[in-house]
């Protein structure tokens, strides 16, 4: 099949045929996987969630994951935060002519592994191939199918005052790989992206479902981007204590180094969730018990007082501030 | 006891120090932006009694960076065609015309470096193309400015150049001396020059601490001015001798003496101060940007309304400002203290409104 993907592996001819058959067929493998234009899916009576999203990350191997990881923790996530059980995904390939077969083959084991991780199928996919230098190398797009179990399902409008506000585990970290990965700082400390499906998380919660008002998965723009758009969302004002947000040290350090605030990195394996207070001990008991939730920790809450849409920080001193919204250039291409 | 408790009986003792403090009036100017942003950031403010008042001195170098400085870059990467280099902040930097970002449009090559050996890296790599490095900062960022024109001439790059307007702070604090009672000094500029250059600003009548980055070392820095502005007579006093030694960094420090030599220097709202200023000394002057361009006399102008020069004086606060949050705001920069996060107008407005 050669070593690189050609103009030819998107024409829809054989070669076409040969590589869905050698890389994509040889690693999604299984009964729904289709060869035809559309999967067919069986659902009973039934609520679902449906999500699509797109992966350009730069570079697209970095220490605790890659671009086929990623997309499918991506969209794994964003249907677990309603609350849904994810059964499908279909995957959507954009291919720089030129690109390393082999790297191809280890971005979709990789896929399939993470796939067979959250106990979701790819069942259809797509392929072009662009001509060199018209995309950077892969960008990958999936799309989700869940199915929602519970009554009550999460959503970002429903926060309420009081709420206790949890995050999963220690902020900061896919951001500060991928920062790292880029290799232009000189500066050795050893970071690995969060990226993670988090289906098993929710999972083991939901049985609380009535208790968890919001779950958001933090991505792009980091815990502090989720918490202003829920306080908007849900037209609430939120308190966070600055001593209590998990920070890893050496993700601490580089922020230090490079003047960046670990709110506003991106996480790729990260919830926000806001349970109410009573019920928010177990909800961290029931996160720290599994793999990807071993540092969750109440950060804060839902002040009634406060102003809606606000988001303050109790600072080291015991002082309150606002915490500052973004500013500057998000990093380019991080997910 | 454990380094997490000692931080707390610190911070609550010297907290207590300075809510207490009763005495005269205390104006305590911070000339670090690193400074600025974390007193924002803790809140520090907010415990102080009505008697002590903080003022954000010009310690942001993009803050102090004149407009022309600004033009002659964007003079040479428009006119003189060279790839500029800079650190992120001076991207948005308001010209006479324009910014460096804006000029992109009009053709400018404009790039974005972490370090200027980066900027020697890109030379190398575009033998055909000048490579000029927009070199300002403090002590912190000079050695390695120097280092950057030093590799260029051991390693014959003839294509790289630097556009100097390196500043140092002690003719700063002499000509700020009537705005503050005492300097919260730079940490991190301390550490490269060492004490005594502080030290003896007091046979000049000028007081202040040399300060941390930590809530701990803030309010250590702070409690200190608070005790030794008691005796009423000017004082020095190290309060970061974790990282700040008497002599600083020496093999820096030696760099800088082997490469750059004192020349006045304009500051953005302070005018030219004597002596405050590094050039490159004779030896390097093939790798100055203004010599080897013979950059023309330009014309330069400030928003007339902009009032950064008083801000950085502690003369007026960000919101006597008219320009402030109004047609001046971080995503649309007038003044250059709204462009870096350091800066004190952007700082204000971003802890402002809630």
């Amino acid at each position: 099949m050669g070593k690189t993907v050609l103009l030819a592996h998107g024409g829809g001819g054989q070669q076409t045929q040969d590589l869905i058959a050698n890389v994509f067929q040889a690693h999604f493998a299984n009964p729904l996987f289709t060869a035809d234009d559309a999967a067919v899916l069986k659902i009973e009576q039934t609520k679902l969630a449906f999500s699509t999203d797109g992966f350009i990350v730069s570079p697209y191997k970095f220490p605790g994951g890659d671009i086929g990881k990623l997309s499918i923790c991506g969209t794994v996530n964003d249907l677990a935060c309603m609350g849904a059980r994810p059964l499908w995904i279909t995957c959507a390939f954009i291919l720089e002519e030129g690109f390393e077969l082999s790297d191809l083959e280890m971005i979709a084991a990789s896929m399939a592994k993470t796939a067979e991780e959250a106990q979701v199928k790819i069942v259809a996919g797509d392929t072009k191939v662009a001509n060199h230098g018209h995309v950077d190398k892969i960008f990958i797009t999936t799309s989700g199918i869940g199915q929602i179990e519970v009554e009550n399902h999460p959503a970002g409008h429903k926060a309420q005052p009081s709420d206790a506000i949890i995050v999963s585990g220690d902020i900061g970290r896919h951001g500060a790989a991928i920062l790292l990965a880029r290799e232009k700082f000189d500066i050795e400390a050893e970071i690995t992206s969060d990226c993670a499906p988090l289906c098993g998380l929710v999972e083991k919660i939901m049985p609380y479902s009535p208790h968890i008002h919001v779950i958001r998965d933090a991505t792009r723009g980091g815990v502090g981007t989720v918490l202003y758009e829920i306080a908007a969302q849900s037209k609430v004002g939120i308190r966070l204590k600055t001593q209590d947000i998990p920070v890893a040290p050496s993700v601490h350090g580089l922020c230090q180094m490079l003047g960046l605030d670990p709110l506003y990195l991106a996480c790729e394996g990260r919830l926000v969730l806001f349970v109410t207070q009573d019920m928010a001990p177990k909800v961290v008991d029931l996160l720290k018990s599994t793999t990807y939730g071993q540092n969750a920790a109440i950060i804060g809450y839902v002040d009634g007082a406060q102003k809606p849409g606000s988001v303050v920080l109790e600072t080291a001193i015991g002082a309150t501030t606002i915490l500052p919204r973004p500013t500057g250039e998000l990093l380019p291409r991080i997910c | 006891m454990s380094q997490e408790s000692a931080n707390d009986s610190a911070i609550s003792q010297t907290r207590k120090i300075i809510e207490e403090y009763h005495g005269k009036p205390l104006r305590i100017m911070e000339v670090c932006g690193t400074h600025t942003h974390e007193i924002f950031r803790l809140g520090l403010r907010q415990i102080l009694p009505e008697n002590i008042t903080l003022i954000s001195g010009p310690g942001c170098p993009v803050c102090v960076t004149p407009t022309s400085f600004i033009d002659e870059a964007l003079w040479l990467g428009l006119k003189a065609k060279a790839i500029i280099c800079t650190f992120g902040d001076l991207l948005r930097v308001p010209g006479s015309d324009t910014s460096l970002l804006e000029a992109r449009s009009q053709g400018l090559d404009v790039r974005l470096v972490y370090s200027p050996l980066d900027a020697l890296k890109i030379a190398q790599e575009e033998p055909k193309r000048e490579v000029v490095f927009l070199s300002v900062g403090f002590e912190t960022t000079v050695p390695a400015e120097c280092l950057a024109a030093t590799s260029a001439k051991e390693q014959g790059i003839e294509n790289f150049s630097l556009l100097v307007a390196n500043k140092t702070m002690p003719k700063a604090y002499q000509a700020l001396k009537g705005s503050a009672d005492a300097f919260l000094y730079p940490g991190h500029v301390c550490a490269i020059t060492g004490t005594k250059d502080c030290a003896d600003l007091v046979d000049q009548g000028v007081s202040g601490v040399v300060a941390g980055f930590t809530a701990a070392e803030l309010l250590t820095a702070l409690a200190a001015i608070v005790i030794k502005s008691a005796a009423n007579k000017p004082f020095f006093l190290n309060c970061y001798p974790r990282v700040v030694s008497e002599d600083g960094n020496l093999s820096a420090r030696k760099l800088i003496n082997d490469t750059m030599e004192a020349c006045d220097c304009e500051w953005r709202g302070l005018g030219n101060i004597v002596g405050s200023g590094l050039k490159l000394k004779s030896q390097w002057q093939d790798f100055d940007a203004k010599l080897r361009f013979n950059i023309p006399k330009l014309e330069s102008r400030v928003h007339p309304g902009c009032r950064c020069g008083a801000v950085l004086q502690g003369k007026c606060l960000p919101n006597d400002c008219k320009l402030f949050g109004q047609a001046c705001r971080p995503e649309h920069p007038i003044g250059a203290c709204m462009v870096s996060s350091e800066g004190t107008c952007a700082a204000y407005y971003q802890y402002s409104n809630w």
